[in-house]
């Protein structure tokens, strides 16, 4: 099958990539642009380890076929981490320990960011709603949702402890 | 308490938190190495069967296929992941010879320069197989006329010449004849698999001088980089284990599983060799925890001590045991859970089937068996009419108290336990048991 080029923007840059017609976005953010923030664990949609922002919605790039972002807005965790510091949804997983392993935490962050740009001001059950696609089997969850409440109310200039 | 110590007492960021919540901890599965192969790994499709013929020439003609490992590429084929600590005898295969034990057993591994390719390879590999009659049932597997699933000769895992792992202690019949009441229970649990998120992985490297780097995600470095020399019959020296990171484990990634056949890749081929499951074998191959029938018989007097406990497990460790010998050496020693029962019985069985072997898992042989003993002291609670707290407060460990399996309890810390429990959840406890200790039972030095 011939190759194809693929362009799109991935961090608000630019990129263009050639590639097989039946790669998938994680494959080439993972294997052809360096992303290792997206993460590999099921190829099946099932585990949400793999999410990134397709104009501002969290998917998972297992799924997609990476001709279906051309022209469109990739956004990885690489994307919304600051060169010194953390960002404020980075800030509270660290503050609430909203990850144990560490490999489901990338995927948690970018439904989070989502979340947060759609509804500032989630409750318990929107964000439960929101993270329903990503697995973590080592926290049992508790921690992960106070960061994200940690994270709202940091958002909206509220005392975060 | 804590004055001159600077970490005790403190909370401090986890070291490696920064890494996690910005996505850049380098997982093995984010390495990449100029010109590694992927390693894929041709499964039984059969619970049990005789291998008469593996065929790779439809598999040699795809596209990118560089080379096949089959059990005669492999040093020493045949291994205990337990050899290290003495357990006998070698059972596993690294890669099937002539018979597979359970589905998803390794027959051939194929090693080609892209992961599609040797996807494709796998698939285009032929397999000659003659079905046999399987055993899934462990009650079945103890029949004397079973199929025989191990290599050298019946379904039980041999403890110094036992078909089980026993403890006696004291006696437990004269205990069961002086006992008010019989409480009795029986406790099946089933197969459960770790599904870490990350999936298990290893990638091989050769370096200058003959060494090989194996990047890991096992949760037992050193006790994977011993089984790897021992299967490929090197040096310790020769390999440089890297890990230390693992995107969840669980138990589940502490078997040698993908680092030896990695490792040989990259031998026989001079090549970095990439070896990491697919979320199916995640799922299907992988060990899980063990299925347990756990059957209880405790002697009860009418305050609710227990005088004797005998118990009977059977432990389905698969078609192979990995570490479930020792997990059901830890179920026997702790079979008798937090209590001092004077007479205790115990015969804890490893049984080999043709299902996906077992192995660790959170825990390791205890949990199974402390849910059967908390339902079990349940139980005796309702049948001596007493409240379930005043069960356990009058059989809880006491300091100088001798556990069956011979040792003096010096931390027994349960009661105090169940006070701060039953304070968090308010419950007011009646005074007997409020003013209890830890403490040695009176006018006892020897304990109970």
């Amino acid at each position: 099958m011939a190759s194809v080029v693929v362009a799109f923007t991935l961090g608000g840059r630019p990129v263009e990539v050639l590639t097989s017609p039946l790669a998938t976005l994680q494959q080439v953010l993972r294997g052809q642009l360096g992303r290792t923030s997206v993460k590999d664990g099921c190829r099946q949609g099932g585990c949400g380890s793999c999410t990134v922002l397709v104009d501002g919605e969290p998917v998972v790039s297992c799924l997609l076929p990476v001709q279906e972002v051309a022209g469109r807005a990739v956004t990885t965790l690489e994307d919304l981490t600051p060169v010194e510091g953390l960002s404020r949804v980075q800030r509270a997983f660290l503050d609430a320990n909203g990850f144990q392993c560490g490999y489901c935490t990338p995927g948690m962050e970018l439904a989070t960011e989502a979340l947060l740009t759609r509804n500032p001001s989630p409750s318990r059950a929107e964000i439960e709603d929101a993270l329903s696609g990503n697995v973590c089997r080592c926290t049992g969850y508790e921690p992960i949702l106070a960061a994200v409440e940690a994270a709202a109310a940091a958002a909206r200039g509220e005392d975060v402890r | 308490m804590t004055a001159g110590l600077s970490v005790v007492g403190e909370p401090l960021p986890r070291y490696d938190g920064i890494g996690h919540v910005t996505g850049q901890t380098r997982f093995t599965d984010d390495l990449a190495f100029p010109g590694m192969l992927h390693l894929k790994v041709v499964r039984s499709p059969l619970h049990h069967a005789r291998v008469r013929g593996v065929d790779l020439s439809e598999a040699e003609r795809v596209p990118g296929f560089v080379r096949a490992l089959t059990h005669a590429d492999v040093p020493h084929n045949v291994y205990t992941i337990l050899g290290l600590i003495g357990v006998e005898p070698e059972e596993e295969f690294v890669l099937a010879e002539d018979r597979v034990r359970y589905m998803g057993e390794p027959i051939v591994a194929v090693l080609a320069e892209t992961e599609a390719a040797a996807n494709d390879a796998v698939a285009r590999v032929r397999l000659d197989l003659e079905e046999l009659p399987a055993v899934l049932d462990m009650e079945e597997a103890l029949q004397p006329d079973a199929p025989v699933v191990t290599h050298w000769g019946n379904n039980t895992f041999m403890y110094e010449g036992w078909p089980c792992r026993r403890i006696r202690y004291g006696d437990v019949e004269a205990g069961f004849a002086q006992a008010d009441h019989i409480v009795e229970g029986e406790y099946r649990t089933s197969p459960i698999e770790h599904a870490p998120v990350e999936p298990t992985g290893a990638i091989a490297v050769p370096e200058p001088g003959g060494r090989y780097a194996v990047h890991t995600n096992t949760q037992a470095l050193y006790f994977s980089l011993d089984n790897t020399a021992i299967i490929l019959q090197v040096q310790p020296n020769r390999l440089h284990f890297v890990g230390g990171t693992v995107g969840g484990g669980f138990g589940g990634k502490v078997d040698v599983i993908v680092e030896p056949l990695a490792t040989l890749g990259a031998m026989r081929t001079g090549r970095p060799v990439r070896y990491v499951f697919s979320r199916q074998e995640e799922m299907q191959v992988s060990s899980t925890r063990a299925a347990e029938t756990i059957r209880i018989r405790d002697g009860v007097m009418a305050d609710g001590t227990i005088v004797a406990r005998q118990v009977t497990n059977y432990f389905d460790c698969g078609a192979y045991s990995r570490q479930t010998p020792y997990s059901i050496t830890k179920f026997a020693a702790n079979a008798a859970g937090p209590y001092t029962i004077p007479n205790v019985h115990v015969d804890a069985y490893c049984v080999y089937t043709n299902r996906t072997p077992s192995s660790a898992m959170r825990g390791f042989g205890v949990t199974m068996g402390h849910f059967a003993v908390e339902v079990q002291m349940d139980k005796i609670a309702e049948r001596c009419g007493l409240d379930p707290w005043t069960v356990r407060f009058r059989n809880a460990h006491r300091n100088g108290d001798v556990k069956p399996h011979r040792k003096v309890t010096a931390d027994a810390t349960l009661i105090e336990t169940m006070q701060a429990a039953a304070r968090l959840v308010g419950h007011e406890l009646p005074p007997e048991l409020a003013a209890m200790t830890s403490a040695p039972r009176d006018g006892q030095e020897g304990g109970r």
